[in-house]
């Protein structure tokens, strides 16, 4: 590899810094009476604890999944704080009562809090560590009786809707991480859309864990009604720390009969230094839920950090003609490894699926795509189609393809195509005799590369994802 | 056309390089005039294609000895992107495929970057459009290529006129073609020769690798150079290639 080549893929990761705020942790481990514990500070209704519980039990029972094609040291889940909250922590009644480190830590990350100064008509709920820090335009959208606030705030605004879906599409025992959440998750984004409601701006989360040993554990659920629909939007980025934090989310998506949910994540936590060292291991399951009949929800990632990403966002298609689609690009450098793609679950009639995985592999990093696509015998007339591109950039990185197909339905119609493709010196030189630095032509081929799932992007979220790679892969091509 | 007068764009003394640790070129000497046409011929292994790739400044292959200037500089003390901004151009032999990047945006970031080279203004999208309208003419392609990626899924011949195209739009001072007859039917290399010969001028040269006398009856050169074992052998007018045709290249390497 030219060291342009090298150069550009090897940028320094610049959210790495630590805000200096005064946290209150619960101590390291996990046991029952931590969760009592997590469940009593935030004044938890009974049937909480007792869903936590209900999953902890479970989860003593399981064993750590190992098919992902990844390695990493064994993990001490009694080395974890399971609950970090920046202190003091009060009832906000405005946003100018953030903490002003708080409030700086987000604008360096280009997170302003203040409403005024938002970028226009996209409405942010903020997850620091543990906890939700601050969520704006609130009642700019509950006039249209949208909800959205912080999952510790629905728990007690809005219990029965949270009684409701919590869990109804991912159940607490559905994997080792999500039954680990289900126990221990602290805080996250709940968003509900009522019926025939077009929610009139974005829907953003920003993720960001600050302390040292902690592992962030949240919640996200948005169920959209009768004819409504949603974009939401999820950013996140952590500090650098030489020691890997474990990031084990869940989101949930409910969408009823004619709804629509578009979720986008622009993924940037902390992958690591050039060495492997440090890292968010970035073990998430997101899974949605088309209920009704011609629902829709679609999932684009732009996965670019973390030391290792294990998540499949899916969708069950259990509504006729519902649609399901699944819009990736993940990109791996160094000694990042990724095990990534999505799963379709055909049930109703006439459903259809799209995928369109792009995978990006630099440095010494190993980046897997994993599928499935199912049809179920109900589910006549059920089409998909696929499309799983991988491209290495130098000669050191590994890229694969692991697809399932599994159609218990004749009338089915799948379609896959995979490709594989490099960038290699001949390219670059050919640039390069027509004038143009390896990091045009990097960026060039990138973009073009990726340009099917861009498109699906919101449009800020496309400028940043492409600034984000360029600046991933600065120094791994030359 | 040989004017002795015209400004020197490239000469080469004494180059020798290697790819691998094998020296390929053992001392070549060249020198090419404004408005020149010069074909290099030789025998597979010769070093003609070598001899093209260093001078575009492929990076496996390094210098070992001698010298270039181009245009009074020193041509190795510029990195390949430098060299083709200066106006050193390579049609590649075997060109490249670059999926997912459309030909109209490789062209247009080319151009764009030569106009700031130079301290001029960068066309638009639109404005560009009408530049790469005029130029495809040159090449007899459709306009449905420039929107497909760069040479993807392009026949021989079409990647070949791809080059051409880039060239049109370039407008180098020195254009080297590397082999850009092989594989190409008649109707296309009649294309090819007909939009290079459409873009010699009286400041700009041409040197043509290749290992046929056919492409010459297109593209008429000044000078015919027989490269083998590394150097240049012979040096001749246009009748040498018609000569090399009728006998072949033994008697040449017999005689050196």
């Amino acid at each position: 590899m030219s060291t342009a080549l090298h150069n550009l893929v090897n940028q320094p990761y610049k959210h790495g810094f630590v805000t200096d705020i005064e946290t209150e942790a619960v101590p390291k481990g996990l046991s029952e009476d931590v969760i009592r514990h997590i469940s009593k500070k935030k004044e938890e209704p009974e049937w909480l604890l007792d869903f936590r519980l209900g999953a902890y039990r479970h989860w003593l029972t399981m064993e750590e999944p190992a098919w992902a094609n990844v390695t990493y040291p064994k993990i001490d889940f009694q080395d974890i704080i399971y609950f970090a909250q920046p202190k003091p922590k009060k009832k906000l009644a405005s946003m100018d009562e953030v903490d002003p480190e708080l409030r700086r830590t987000f604008e360096k990350l280009g997170v302003p809090l203040h409403e005024q100064k938002m970028m226009t008509g996209v409405a942010v709920d903020v997850i620091f560590d543990s906890v939700s820090v601050t969520t704006t335009y609130k009642a700019k959208l509950a006039e249209v009786g949208i909800i959205f606030c912080s999952f510790s705030e629905a728990v007690h605004e809005y219990p029965e809707l949270v009684k409701q879906y919590l869990g109804s599409v991912v159940p607490s025992g559905d994997n080792f991480y999500a039954a680990l959440n289900s126990a221990v998750f602290t805080d996250g984004s709940f968003c509900f859309i009522p019926k025939g409601t077009k929610c009139p701006m974005d829907l953003s989360t920003y993720f960001r864990i600050n302390t040292e040993g902690s592992g962030q554990f949240e919640r996200t659920l948005i169920i959209a009604e009768e004819g409504s629909s949603v974009s939401y939007l999820e950013g996140c980025t952590a500090p650098q720390f030489d020691t890997n934090q474990l990031h084990a989310a869940v989101v949930e998506l409910v969408a009823l009969d004619n709804a629509d949910i578009k979720y986008s994540t622009v993924q940037n936590w902390y992958a690591g230094d050039e060495n492997g060292k440090g890292g968010i291991f970035n073990f998430v399951t997101k899974r949605g839920l088309c209920k009704g009949g011609n629902a829709k929800i679609s999932w684009t990632q732009v996965e670019t950090g973390s030391a290792i990403t294990w998540k499949y966002p899916s969708c069950v298609l259990l509504g006729d003609n519902s649609v399901g689609e699944f819009y990736s690009v993940a990109l791996t450098n160094h000694l990042q490894q990724a095990d990534t793609g999505t799963k379709m679950v055909h049930v109703g009639k006439n459903t259809r699926s799209k995928i369109i995985a792009k995978g990006i592999s630099a440095g010494r990093s190993n980046n897997s795509y994993r599928g499935l696509v199912k049809v179920g015998s109900r589910a006549t007339g059920a089409r998909n189609y696929s499309q799983c591109d991988s491209m290495l950039i130098g000669d050191r990185c590994v890229a694969n393809t692991f697809p399932t197909i599994d159609v218990q339905n004749t009338t089915a119609t799948i379609e896959h195509e995979a490709s594989t493709s490099k960038i290699g010196e001949d390219q670059m030189f050919f640039f390069a005799q027509r004038g143009i630095g390896s990091e045009e032509a990097i960026s060039m081929i990138i973009n073009g590369f990726c340009k099917d799932v861009f498109v699906h992007l919101p449009m800020e979220f496309a400028v940043e994802a492409t600034k984000l790679l360029g600046l991933k892969l600065e120094g791994s091509v030359g | 056309m040989i004017n002795k007068g015209s400004k020197i764009l490239l000469e080469v003394k004494n180059l020798k390089a290697e790819v691998a640790g094998v020296e390929i070129l053992k001392g070549v000497d060249l020198t090419v005039r404004a408005g020149e046409v010069h074909a290099i011929m030789g025998i597979n292994g010769s070093g003609k294609s070598t001899f093209s790739k260093v001078l575009a400044g492929h990076p496996d292959y390094a210098v070992t000895g001698g010298s270039a200037t181009f245009q009074g500089k020193d041509l190795f003390s510029l990195e390949p992107e430098e060299r083709a901004r200066a106006g050193l151009f390579l049609a590649f032999q075997y060109p490249v495929e670059i999926p997912g990047v459309s030909n109209s945006a490789l062209l247009r970031l080319a151009y764009n970057t030569l106009q700031t080279e130079r301290g001029l203004e960068e066309l638009d999208p639109l404005e560009f459009e009408d530049l790469v309208q005029e130029k495809i003419k040159v090449v007899e392609m459709d306009a449905s290529f420039l929107s497909r990626s760069v040479n993807e899924g392009f026949s021989g011949g079409e990647k070949k006129r791809n080059e051409i195209l880039q060239m049109a739009i370039l407008e180098p001072r020195l254009a080297i073609l590397d082999e850009t007859d092989s594989g190409l039917d008649i109707d296309a290399l009649r294309i090819v020769a007909n939009g290079v010969n459409s873009l010699l001028t009286s400041d700009n040269a041409v040197v043509m690798v290749t290992h046929y006398q056919r492409l010459l009856n297109y593209i008429v050169p000044d000078y015919v150079h027989v490269m083998d074992g590394g150097r240049i052998v012979r040096t001749g007018g246009k009748e040498l290639a018609l000569e090399l045709e009728a006998r072949g290249y033994d008697w040449l390497r017999a005689a050196a």
